[in-house]
């Protein structure tokens, strides 16, 4: 039914979402990372169009859509325009080395490969999406450990947007997902970007940054 | 039609309303009286109808009565094809003998509190808790699955915790009410794994199911049990909160606390390891019988040293228990060893233990809230005289510790008699093991019986004899009628019991049948109320004939005495009436009563050491004799449990104070962690 190359090629789009979730990671400055969060969503885009294409299933064409125009398009654009209002086109700081990072990345995507194989080693079901499910996870995980290391809001807010990202990519893997689904999920991710670009401002006006750290000496317990 | 109903539905419906009482309490909160009066009137009739009731069971001897209730968890039973939930209730003979039991403890404490509750400062903290306090006991005895007996013991546990914090602003109590809370929660917490371990994934929770779902872990189940239920009961070193949490209620709820919710909590360890684990190993009932005898010995020598009146009951309280474990345990051996008759005889003791127990326990409890409400006092050292002002409760309070004491011919002898005649069969046992330690314990029992002797001897004396040691000891007053009316029924029983023990016996007949297939024989066709437990060759007591020689030797003693001894002409100084010095001080003092035995045992048990300090020759400060002593169980085992609780609890407090990336990073690695294992062991 499935074709190597088709497999190949699946296989090859899931692991350059891989590589772009590491580019996310090495990203220093903050448009960088809005850039490359946008071609993100262009990969991820392709590779659910892929699968609905091998897989024969129109549905996943609309995935793909929502995917190119919300995150690879409308999510950035509205991004750039809260950064450039706000000035913040610096470098922005990691909190663990950039090295360090890199090599936790590579930690958690071997992770992520054994488990999946491991877990997955006796349902034949899956056993065309198993290595694409051992990506997803990795841009999952990937995602978190951004949202980890990151000082500035609204590099997490990427971090979380692209761990969303994964998610998507699992869910198409697996043999199709119900459209409804993916629609609900596509308006949260887009309320949530609504609200969080508000909680931005009112953070800012009200702090001077969107450094999260130093909310900290708000909360009274540290001096 | 309502006369057609079967007992067990009165039972329920008095539980309900039982229930019922405690919310009806809250809504009358601005008539305090007539609450009062609603609230004890109440429970004291749903008891006496509970009580009736299971007694009608028990002398009928028929079969268990069941029942299932709609309400409930979705799923607590397994029955044939699939789950079914709801709550299953049950009453067999040892139900019922419990049940029994436990409402009349109800009844004497709600007759008590008609009148004790005047006296309560704020009566809404205590009237809600106590029908529900009574319901939830009961309950715990008509379960018949682990869920509604789980839900039902803890109903009991809190709402007494409720009630132990009445008078919360003494801080005391706020700690004694933590310590109890702890321990009850612990306590049911093993429970809990009991009966999983005893389900064992089957996924069915009622007894009927666990009965013949024997897992291979039984002799765990019997360790989460012993400890489990026996916190609850009190046994040493599980008793920390006993001492503490019992004083600190109400009296009458305390002569529930330690008269009737101990024995619930023995009734439970009677049901999982008598009734649902079925056949036992051995040595099973090895523990039992040293953790009892160590409580015996521990229990009594605490109450010997302590001067608060109610915590000296309390302690008493551990002793009890500790003679009613070392009897269950020795049924548990001789079951065991296939001794079926000796196993029965064992049982009943216990048995007939717990009536007893309840009967004086709660007796003595009320006296204790009697000479409190009179005086204001608790510290038998500011007490005294108090037999010339409460001439009733202090006949009363005699036969209450007369019958602790268990000297004939009251009812606390006989089951300690029969407990020392169930272990001095024991040594015809296989076993080198329990042919040596079972005669051992039985010293200690003789010891601690002796010590209660002595106990009790210094509390009742230094209460009720000699002269009043403070203006309020000397100002009391005798206490109200209902008051006196609860003492005097549990008196009587105490008195009846003592000289009539073979009805009880009779009484046990179908719960030993139950449980051993062996019974003890008929006592009803002996001539004269004789007790023959095994044989008429081997022993037998007689109350009727004690209690008249007794008399008879005691009439014919004063007599003589009055006759001769009094007539002599005595040369003594004028007007000092035989006291030379009129201060109260000159008498003995709780401190003094207890200096042999503190210096005998209590050196060992608790450490204990004097310091005198003597002022130097012409120096005018008084002498000074200092006793420390040391609770050795505290610093061992809950010090440094406490410490490492206290020192986690500042590690864990740390987290409070993390940034939001931090908790992520949490987060994070808690994922990768649970990642990781399953990489490697998934």
């Amino acid at each position: 039914m499935f074709h190597g190359l088709d497999l190949d090629i699946a296989h090859l789009l899931a692991g350059s979402l891989v590589l772009v979730s590491f580019m996310l990671l090495y990203q220093g400055r903050l448009l960088g990372v809005i850039n490359i969060f946008a071609f993100h969503a262009w990969v991820l885009a392709a590779a659910v169009a892929w699968q609905a294409f091998i897989q024969g299933a129109p549905h996943l064409y609309i995935t793909a859509a929502i995917a190119l125009l919300f995150k690879g398009a409308f999510i950035p654009y509205v991004f750039h325009r809260l950064v450039r209002r706000m000035g913040l086109h610096r470098q922005i700081e990691t909190v663990v080395g950039i090295g360090l990072t890199m090599l936790l990345g590579v930690a958690l995507v071997a992770l992520s490969i054994v488990i999946i194989l491991k877990a997955t080693r006796n349902t034949e079901l899956l056993l065309l999406a198993r290595e694409d499910v051992a990506f997803a996870l990795s841009v999952v995980l990937l995602g978190l450990l951004m949202m980890v290391t990151r000082r500035n809001a609204v590099s997490q807010v990427i971090g979380f947007m692209s761990l969303e990202n994964g998610l998507i990519l699992a869910a198409t893997g697996a043999k199709g997902m119900p459209l409804v689904v993916e629609i609900s999920i596509a308006f949260s991710v887009l309320i949530a970007i609504i609200v969080i670009g508000i909680f931005l401002f009112r953070i800012r006006e009200r702090f001077d940054t969107v450094d999260v750290e130093v909310l900290d000496t708000y909360r009274g317990e540290k001096p | 039609m309502l006369l057609d109903w079967m007992p067990f539905d009165w039972i329920l419906v008095a539980i309900l309303a039982l229930f019922a009482l405690g919310p009806l309490a809250v809504t009358l909160r601005r008539w305090p009286n007539f609450a009062r009066v609603l609230v004890y009137g109440g429970a004291g009739i749903a008891s006496a109808l509970i009580c009736l009731a299971a007694l009608l069971l028990l002398l009928r001897q028929g079969n268990a009565v069941a029942m299932w209730l709609p309400i409930g968890l979705p799923a607590t039973a397994l029955d044939g094809a699939g789950m079914i939930g709801g709550a299953h209730l049950r009453l067999d003979a040892l139900g019922a003998f419990f049940l029994a039991v436990t409402s009349l403890g109800g009844v004497a404490a709600s007759i008590y509190g008609l009148g004790y509750g005047r006296h309560e400062s704020a009566p809404l903290r205590v009237l809600p808790f106590y029908p529900v306090f009574l319901a939830g006991m009961s309950l715990v005895i008509v379960a018949d699955d682990a869920f509604v007996f789980l839900f039902s013991w803890e109903l009991m546990s809190l709402s007494s915790w409720a009630m132990v914090l009445a008078q919360h602003r003494d801080a005391a109590n706020r700690h004694a009410a933590f310590v109890y809370l702890c321990m009850a929660s612990f306590g049911t917490l093993l429970l809990l794994l009991a009966f999983g371990l005893m389900s064992g994934g089957s996924g069915g929770f009622d007894f009927a199911h666990l009965r013949e779902n024997s897992g291979g872990m039984n002799s765990l189940v019997l360790a989460l049990v012993l400890i489990g239920a026996g916190s609850k009961a009190g046994l040493v070193p599980l008793h920390v909160w006993l001492p503490l949490a019992h004083p600190a209620a109400p009296s009458h709820v305390s002569a529930l606390m330690s008269g009737v919710m101990t024995k619930v909590a023995i009734y439970g360890f009677i049901r999982v390891v008598f009734d649902i684990l079925g056949a036992p190993e051995w040595w099973w009932g090895l523990p039992l019988i040293i953790l009892g005898g160590l409580s015996a010995a521990f229990g009594i020598l605490s109450a010997m040293m302590e001067r608060d009146l109610k915590r000296l009951l309390a302690y008493s309280t551990i002793e009890n228990v500790g003679f009613i474990f070392v009897g269950l345990g020795l049924a548990l051996t001789f079951t065991g060893n296939e001794r079926a008759s000796w196993a029965a005889l064992a049982f009943a003791a216990a048995l007939f233990h717990v009536f007893n127990h309840v009967l004086m326990k709660g007796l003595m409890f009320m006296v204790a809230g009697a000479v409190l409400a009179a005086t204001g006092e608790r510290d038998i050292d500011r007490l005294g005289g108090l037999i010339h002002r409460l001439p009733q409760t202090a006949a009363l309070a005699l036969v209450g510790a007369l019958a602790l004491s268990a000297l004939p011919p009251l009812n606390g002898f006989v089951s300690e008699w029969l407990t020392f005649q169930a272990i001095l069969v024991s040594p015809e046992l296989d076993p080198w093991a329990l042919r040596l330690s079972i005669p051992a314990v039985g010293a200690v029992l003789a010891l601690a019986a002796a010590l209660a002797a002595a106990t009790f001897v210094r509390a009742f004396g230094l209460s009720f004899l000699g002269r009043p040691r403070s203006t309020a000891a000397a100002d009391a007053r005798e206490v109200d009628g209902f008051s006196r009316l609860a003492m005097g029924c549990l008196g009587l029983l105490c008195v009846f019991t003592g000289i009539f023990p073979g009805f009880v016996i009779d009484a046990l007949a179908p719960i030993l049948g139950d449980l051993f297939g062996a019974t003890l024989p008929r006592q009803d066709l002996s001539a004269w109320f004789t007790l023959t437990p095994i044989s008429a060759e081997r022993s037998s007591y007689n109350g009727l004939m004690t209690l008249l020689f007794i008399a008879l030797s005691g009439g014919l003693a004063a007599l003589i005495i009055h006759r001769l001894g009094s007539h002599r002409v005595r040369r003594a100084p004028a007007w000092d009436c035989g006291f030379p010095e009129p201060s109260p001080l000159t008498q003995y003092s709780a401190l003094s009563f207890a200096q042999p035995v503190r210096r005998v045992f209590g050196s060992i048990a608790f450490s204990a050491r004097e310091r005198v300090t003597m002022p130097a020759p012409g120096d005018l400060a008084p002498a000074r004799l200092e006793v420390s002593m040391t609770d050795h169980v505290w610093q061992s085992i809950y010090g440094p449990v406490e410490a490492a609780v206290n020192r986690a609890a500042d590690r864990i407090n740390l987290l409070q104070f993390l940034s939001i990336r931090q908790y992520l990073a949490l987060v994070f690695a808690a994922l990768v962690i649970l990642l990781t294992v399953l990489a490697i062991w998934g």
